[in-house]
């Protein structure tokens, strides 16, 4: 079993990710802060039942996210909601084909890949309602597996897939509403 | 567009594009959708599309870590370290 004294070595170096996690989750850097301090300090109290060698990233993100879940996640009457029912497949990539090349001959996708700025992906991932915000941040943000989301948020991995499909297509609707108000592409056709 | 006999079609690989993408099909149904994005030129556009969304979007969305959490979180540490050793 892992030795507590190397958890510094070891745990430290993924504090920027579970930071950024954190933020998207909380979306309040104070509330960040403490998530991931009392991420830390839980993932150290534990550390002598981490098996060395295992999966320690997924192992700390599922601290995180069932500590977010149980301490910080807003209290609702409701279940927030999506309605992605009605997003096609392809939505994003299908609506920016639609609008017109700008003079220079840029399509509407290039311009949206090449220009969307930090803050409008960070704000459009925090729009999402918070189960298909932590399916995408852990699938597409933080690279993990179904398997792995499947262990980190305690669903099976149908469950997964599913959240990730539909996040997705919520995201991408997002992306286009952010990209329209920033002026990216045109309106005319856009956010039908 | 038609599909071989065992091969995928546009609508397939369209319902299958994000799990191929996830790198999450198994390798029976990868080579269908790969053999078809070699054969489709608009398949293959929208999965480019995609492919590059998902990286500009894991790449657009980092923080930098400010320091004082750094040092609050190594503190806490320490502090429990001696709280259990002391």
């Amino acid at each position: 079993m892992a030795d507590r004294a190397r958890f510094s070595e070891l745990a430290m170096e993924h504090m920027p990710s579970l930071y950024t996690a954190a933020l998207r989750m909380t979306r309040n850097p104070a509330d960040a802060e403490d998530l991931v301090q009392e991420t830390f300090l839980k993932a150290y109290r534990a550390f002598d039942r981490f098996e060395e060698g295992t999966n320690l990233r997924a192992w700390l993100y599922k601290i995180l996210t069932n500590t977010f879940i149980n301490s910080y996640r807003a209290a609702k009457r409701r279940p927030e909601k999506a309605d992605v029912d009605d997003v096609e497949d392809l939505y994003l990539y299908r609506h920016l084909g639609e609008l017109q090349r700008d003079d220079l001959g840029r399509s509407a996708e290039d311009e949206v890949l090449d220009h969307i700025t930090d803050d409008e992906v960070k704000q459009a991932i925090e729009s999402l309602p918070e189960t298909f915000r932590i399916a995408v941040l852990l699938a597409d943000v933080e690279g993990f597996s179904y398997k792995e989301i499947a262990d980190i948020t305690d669903v099976p991995i149908g469950t997964v897939m599913s959240r990730i499909h539909r996040g997705r297509k919520a995201l991408q609707k997002a992306l286009l509403e952010y990209a329209v108000a920033g002026g990216l592409v045109g309106s005319s056709e856009a956010g039908r | 567009m038609g599909s071989g006999e065992s091969g995928a079609d546009c609508e397939e690989t369209v319902q299958r594009l994000y799990t191929y993408l996830d790198g999450e099909l198994t390798d029976e149904r990868r080579a269908e959708i790969k053999k078809h994005l070699d054969d489709c030129s608009p398949c293959l556009q929208a999965f480019d599309f995609e492919a590059e969304l998902r990286i500009v979007i894991a790449s657009k969305c980092k923080d930098h870590v400010p320091e004082h959490l750094i040092v609050r979180v190594r503190e806490v540490i320490a502090e429990e370290e001696r709280r259990s050793t002391g």
